[in-house]
């Protein structure tokens, strides 16, 4: 077994005229957990579903666990797990029923079964929630049981899109609780988020915007990469400052934290010139300082780089 | 590699989701059940129950051989009695407005004369407008038994002098109603079927189930027989409960072997719930499916399965249209098994059609399906 998951290159899939995913490579280490992040439209679906063998690729290749997409794509079904962002199991089945389904159709012994399900509904916190119909289950359990089923025939590698959609922070953290444990056992997890504080746990993210990976690192030197500093300020009017702010240098640049404002400055002559534009429009700086930059900033400032250069 | 094999454990496991499914959806499970009964219903009462006996009035003012012949076919014809013969007008719309007559018969003094010289006979028909319907049907099947008539005729023709033309739209050729009932449970299953097992697949697609599906190692043949199982059940009590209603309430008999039913059955059911899936891989919403099924389905087997309209007077290239028209095979077993007009070795051709059928289209819809989206 080779220590490569997944090895992507030139992958690309138009739909018409429209290119969803293009000139993608990638290469995603056995017992990695990869975090696919970009914003709505951007191709994180077309990549997993090409990715899972459920979607042609219009150009390119990708090897699965070893096996061709193109070529093996069966191959590639029998050892992934793969989570649809849409919710896939079937609501009008029981939990138990839908968990038996996808054991029945991994083939799963009969005597690995019934513990692998106690584990899985006790560790989802399923398990008084049994009986119950699919449908009537909330948001958070659902996705817990789409987990469950993907990990009944243990996968070697985990696709799950966008898992964590609209589910509540308890429930978002008995999920993450749950990769974690799989982690740990050498199951390897593609997951795309959302949510940049998950994307922040991940082991390497890649960024995608427009059909293209633009930015794919550890999460430590995505941050270190972003050129310039991040200035932090804290004024008496902070919606006054942003908009003076913004008009002068571009909304782009300029985001509100919690009362904060938090400014990309490319170097130091700017922050005079922040400053300047400030005391002009009768605002106060109460603090300031450099900060290191979130996974958000970092996404912020690419994507609306990637913006600006296709404008122009 | 890990093998790719059918698995009987997957097929099972289909299977019971499937019934989960139509169990615990009384829509469906309504549908599968009633809507056969219920079109076998409304279709049997439309077609046959407005047969019943019309009183006739009959004033020939011809009174020749050739008159007379033609008189008899409405009676012959068992839809017609004739109460009264009557020699003038007045007595005529005596009877038809005192509702003791549906339909007056007028035939002209030189009836039997024109048809000698090779034209045609005008026939005056008078109906009791009262009754609409009854009176569309009386004229419906009064020119039915007229063109009958003038088909024996070699050179001539009757024609009726009706002021509106109104057709019979259904049962033109006045089939009985024991040839109808069997013809017509014959198409409200090959209806049924494919618009079931069509909608079932297409949910799936519509639900975003399927995409969960086909990433996992499911075999096409496994989700298709898994999807066709319950309906196939379905289907047998299905024809088995329309065989009982045109019994029971249609008053056909039912003269043959049962266990050549159940037979036929199960081989017709097969190419129908194939058809079904076939038309889900080209149509993925339920919309679609549905309306695609009924097209392919319903105006072939109304039309062109032999139940209402005979074959033998289609024109050439619609004959060899009805070949691959799968109602065909069943409408002819289906009154063959009811009635035993033939022995069962008579319709072996439309037994090996209704397996060929049904192996065809399991092989194409096999063929079509992929285990991938768009
Ligand atoms: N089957 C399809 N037919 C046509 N266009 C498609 C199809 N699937 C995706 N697209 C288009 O491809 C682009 C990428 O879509 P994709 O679903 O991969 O994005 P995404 O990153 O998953 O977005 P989201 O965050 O909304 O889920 C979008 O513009 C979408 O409209
Ligand atoms: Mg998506």
């Amino acid at each position: 077994m080779s220590d490569i998951a997944l090895a992507v290159s030139g992958l690309g899939r138009a739909f018409g005229e429209m290119w969803a995913v293009r000139g993608l490579d990638l290469e995603v280490q056995r017992g990695e957990i990869f975090g696919l992040v970009g914003p709505d439209g951007a191709g994180k679906t077309t990549t997993m579903r090409m990715l899972t063998g459920i979607l042609a690729a219009s150009e390119g290749q990708a090897t699965v666990a070893g096996f061709s997409i193109h070529d093996d794509a069966e191959a590639i079904k029998a050892r992934i797990s793969y989570m649809s962002q849409r919710f896939g199991l079937y609501g009008d089945l029981t939990v138990e029923e839908n968990l038996r389904f996808y054991a029945d159709l991994y083939e799963v012994p009969r005597r690995d079964r019934e513990p692998l399900e106690e584990k899985l509904l006790g560790f989802s916190n399923l398990t008084p929630f049994r009986k119950r119909q699919a449908r009537n289950l909330s948001g958070g359990m659902k996705q817990k049981l789409g987990l469950a089923c993907a990990l009944i025939h243990k996968p070697e590698i985990l696709f799950l899109d966008e898992p964590t959609n609209g589910v509540d922070p308890v429930s978002r953290r008995d999920f993450w609780r749950i990769l974690y444990a799989m982690l740990k056992k050498g199951v390897t997890i593609f997951v795309s988020t959302a949510y940049l504080d998950e994307a922040e746990r991940c082991s390497r993210v890649g960024l995608m915007h427009r059909g293209r990976l633009i930015r794919c690192d550890t999460p430590q030197k995505l941050k270190e990469g972003l050129p310039g500093q991040l200035l932090e300020l804290e004024t008496g009017q902070p919606r006054d400052a942003r908009e003076a702010l913004a008009a002068q240098l571009g909304s782009s640049r300029v985001s509100l934290f919690g009362g904060m404002l938090h400014l990309y400055t490319e170097d130091a002559a700017e922050a005079e010139q922040i400053r300047a534009i400030l005391q002009q429009a009768g605002i106060a700086v109460l603090a300031e300082k450099i900060i290191t930059p979130t996974l958000e900033d970092v996404f912020i400032h690419w994507v609306t780089r990637d913006d600006a250069e296709a404008a122009a | 590699m890990k093998p790719r094999t059918f698995s009987w454990i997957r097929l099972w496991a289909l299977v019971k989701k499937e019934f989960i499914h139509i169990v615990r959806d009384p829509r469906s499970l309504a549908m599968a059940f009633l809507m056969p009964l219920i079109l076998l219903i409304l279709f049997g009462y439309a077609i046959t129950m407005d047969i019943k006996t019309l009183n006739l009035v009959v004033y020939d003012q011809d009174k020749s051989a050739a008159s007379r012949h033609y008189v008899e076919g409405f009676p012959a014809s068992s839809y017609f009695s004739v109460v009264a013969t009557v020699e003038n007008y007045a007595d005529v719309r005596a009877l038809l407005d005192q509702g003791r007559a549906h339909l007056a018969l007028v035939i002209p003094p030189h009836f039997a004369r024109d048809l000698e010289q090779g034209r045609s006979a005008r026939v005056q028909v008078l109906a009791d407008g009262s009754d609409a319907n009854t009176a569309t049907i009386a004229l419906g099947y009064a020119e039915a038994i007229t063109n009958r008539f003038s088909t024996t005729r070699l050179d001539s023709k009757v024609e009726l002098a009706v002021d509106n033309r109104l057709r019979v739209w259904y049962n033109p050729e006045l089939k009985s109603r024991w040839f109808i009932i069997p013809g017509l449970i014959a198409v409200i299953m090959t209806v049924i079927t494919a618009l079931l097992t069509s909608l079932t697949v297409s949910r799936e697609w519509e639900s975003g189930t399927m995409e969960q599906l086909i990433a996992t190692p499911v075999q096409p043949i496994e989700l298709f027989l898994g999807k066709m199982a319950p309906y196939f059940v379905i289907g047998v009590l299905d024809v088995l409960f329309s065989v009982a209603m045109g019994v029971w309430v249609f008053d056909v008999p039912l003269r043959g072997s049962f266990l050549f039913l159940l037979g036929v059955t199960a081989m017709f059911l097969v190419g129908g719930l194939s058809l079904g899936i076939m038309v889900s891989t080209i149509a993925k919403s339920q919309l679609v499916a549905s309306q695609l099924a009924m097209v392919v389905t319903f105006l072939p087997a109304f039309l062109l399965s032999g139940f209402l309209y005979s074959i033998d007077n289609m024109p050439r290239f619609l004959q060899a249209v009805t070949h691959v028209v799968q109602a065909r095979y069943f409408v002819e077993v289906l009154k063959n098994i009811f009635l035993k007009a033939s022995p069962p070795a008579f319709v072996a051709g439309d037994l090996i059609f209704l397996g060929l059928f049904a192996v065809a289209v399991f092989a194409v819809a096999l063929g079509k399906f992929r285990k991938k989206l768009a």
